[in-house]
């Protein structure tokens, strides 16, 4: 069963309880001078049905007591038992209406999403302003042609493609690998038919994918921290570190 | 006395400013600066509804999709940072020209003699790598969270283009300084593209300019960085959010 909100649920209750104080206040009045139910409600009716209406009603309500034939029953009814709708077909409410089976449960994006953004934000600026008030960005001497520093390093995110090249020719380093793994990334969708989220359906790809993301990190942690002058490989505990961000 | 008269004074005023045209123009029948805001499931749509957050959300989202440890908050995070970066940047581009006999020192300058100048610089350069790092691990989480699967399997193309952006847009930042970190980490770089097949030199003299790094480089850069990548990151990302939203809000629970 589906749970009713807490909200509707009150109005709800209030709007039955208004309702049946209106109800016990019009029923001892109606009571009140012990005619039989009927009696007490028909002089209401009365006013607002017109009279030739409420003739008919009445003389439909009356049929079953006139003997069949009588001219007083009404040309309407012309099927069984005086009905003259027919059920054609039953439409079950899940064939062409979309039904929920289950409800989502959902809440308000204010105040439960925007305010979990906004921290996140605040957070994230004071960590950049802290780090940058102590930390400053480098800047070297001014760009020199002639004075190859040694080693020269890409930008970290580039340092795995730059590792490749000390064991690939350029072609295969710089652009086939890349290359394949970009387009591989890309494709990864429809490459995986697995319909399932769940971790335990998809070994496979979790495998393949943490695989691929700890062959880049490795690359770039070699390339960032363990290649020295000539892009030789060091241990950063013995000749020092070479490497800015 | 005094206090009393002014604080009624200013709430008359409010009441006048709130009640004139002008203030009706700005915001929506139904905003919460129209009405005032007290808690209640309805003024919580409104507080959506009725601002421009509801190009960006929706009035109610999936329990989960709220978990922090769902999502880390990566894909937020990095938006942001985006936002960070573009208004440290342009902070930066008052101080900056774009050629190889001014750049360097523009950012000397920049960081000795203008006000709050190194701590922008900063903020510009860690936010940077940050953002890199971001999109890195928002990616990771998509996909072990299996979300790029059906519908959103074109979102995920997207999202690999825009971590693309963002990685050339930290490299074309790079050459920016023109400092000796920047000049020798460009030519690996641009080395590297010089061996795509078949058209790889047409590539290199189209990145760089010419045929070796200069100052024609730092103007083409420059352009790419602040102008044209951003140009295009942007249209993705709208592209992206919107298609979050359309694809049914982010993936449900595991």
């Amino acid at each position: 069963m589906t749970e009713i909100p807490e909200h509707l649920r009150k109005r709800a209750e209030a709007a039955k309880a208004k309702a049946k104080a209106a109800a016990g206040g019009d029923t001892p009045a109606a009571d009140a001078p012990s005619a039989d139910a009927a009696g007490g409600t028909a002089p209401a009716g009365d006013e607002k049905i017109p009279s030739h209406l409420l003739d008919r009603g009445t003389a439909a309500a009356d049929m079953p007591a006139i003997p069949a034939g009588a001219s007083a029953v009404p040309a309407g009814g012309s099927g069984p038992d005086g009905h003259n709708q027919r059920l054609l077909t039953v439409v079950k409410s899940g064939s062409i209406q979309d039904t929920r089976a289950m409800p989502v449960d959902k809440v308000h994006v204010w105040p439960h999403l925007l305010v979990a953004e906004f921290l996140a934000a605040l957070v994230i600026t004071l960590f950049t302003l802290l780090f940058s008030i102590f930390v400053n960005a480098p800047l070297l001497e001014l760009a020199d042609f002639n004075k190859t520093p040694n080693p020269s390093k890409a930008p970290w995110y580039f340092l795995g493609l730059q590792e490749l090249l000390t064991m690939f020719h350029p072609m295969v380093a710089g652009v086939t690998i890349p290359g394949i793994g970009l387009f591989l990334l890309i494709m990864a969708p429809y490459i995986d038919k697995n319909p399932s989220k769940r971790p335990e359906d998809r070994k496979f790809a979790i495998s393949l994918m943490t695989i691929h993301l700890m062959f880049w990190s490795v690359l770039v942690m070699i390339g960032s921290f363990f290649r020295g002058p000539g892009f030789n490989f060091v241990f950063p505990w013995n000749a020092g570190l070479f490497f800015e961000l | 006395m005094a206090d009393g008269k002014k604080s009624g004074g200013m709430s008359q005023l409010s009441e006048q400013v709130q009640a004139s045209q002008a203030w009706g123009s700005i915001f929506r029948p139904g905003s919460i600066f129209r009405k005032g805001y007290s808690d209640s499931p309805r003024n919580r749509s409104y507080v959506i509804m009725n601002s421009v957050l509801y190009h960006l959300h929706p009035v109610k989202v999936k329990r989960h999709a709220v978990k922090v440890s769902y999502t880390l908050c990566l894909g937020g995070l990095s938006f942001f940072l985006f936002i960070l970066l573009t208004v440290t940047g342009i902070f930066l581009m008052f101080f900056y020209r774009p050629t190889a006999a001014q750049a360097w020192e523009d950012i000397q300058i920049l960081q000795t003699a203008v006000g709050f100048g190194l701590l922008v610089r900063n903020m510009h350069r860690w936010a940077a790598h940050l953002m890199v790092l971001s999109v890195f691990l928002h990616m990771a989480r998509v996909f072990y969270h299996g979300a790029y699967k059906p519908p959103r399997e074109f979102n995920w193309v997207i999202g690999v283009m825009l971590l693309q952006f963002t990685l050339l847009l930290s490299f074309t930042g790079y050459l920016l300084p023109w400092d000796q970190l920047a000049l020798w980490a460009v030519t690996v770089g641009t080395n590297m593209m010089g061996f795509t097949p078949v058209f790889g030199e047409q590539v290199r003299f189209v990145l760089l300019g010419g045929v070796e790094i200069g100052t024609d480089t730092l103007l083409r850069w420059y352009t790419l960085h602040v102008l044209m990548l951003p140009f295009v990151l942007v249209i993705f990302l709208a592209i992206h959010f919107w298609r979050v939203r359309k694809d049914g809000g982010i993936s449900g629970p595991l």
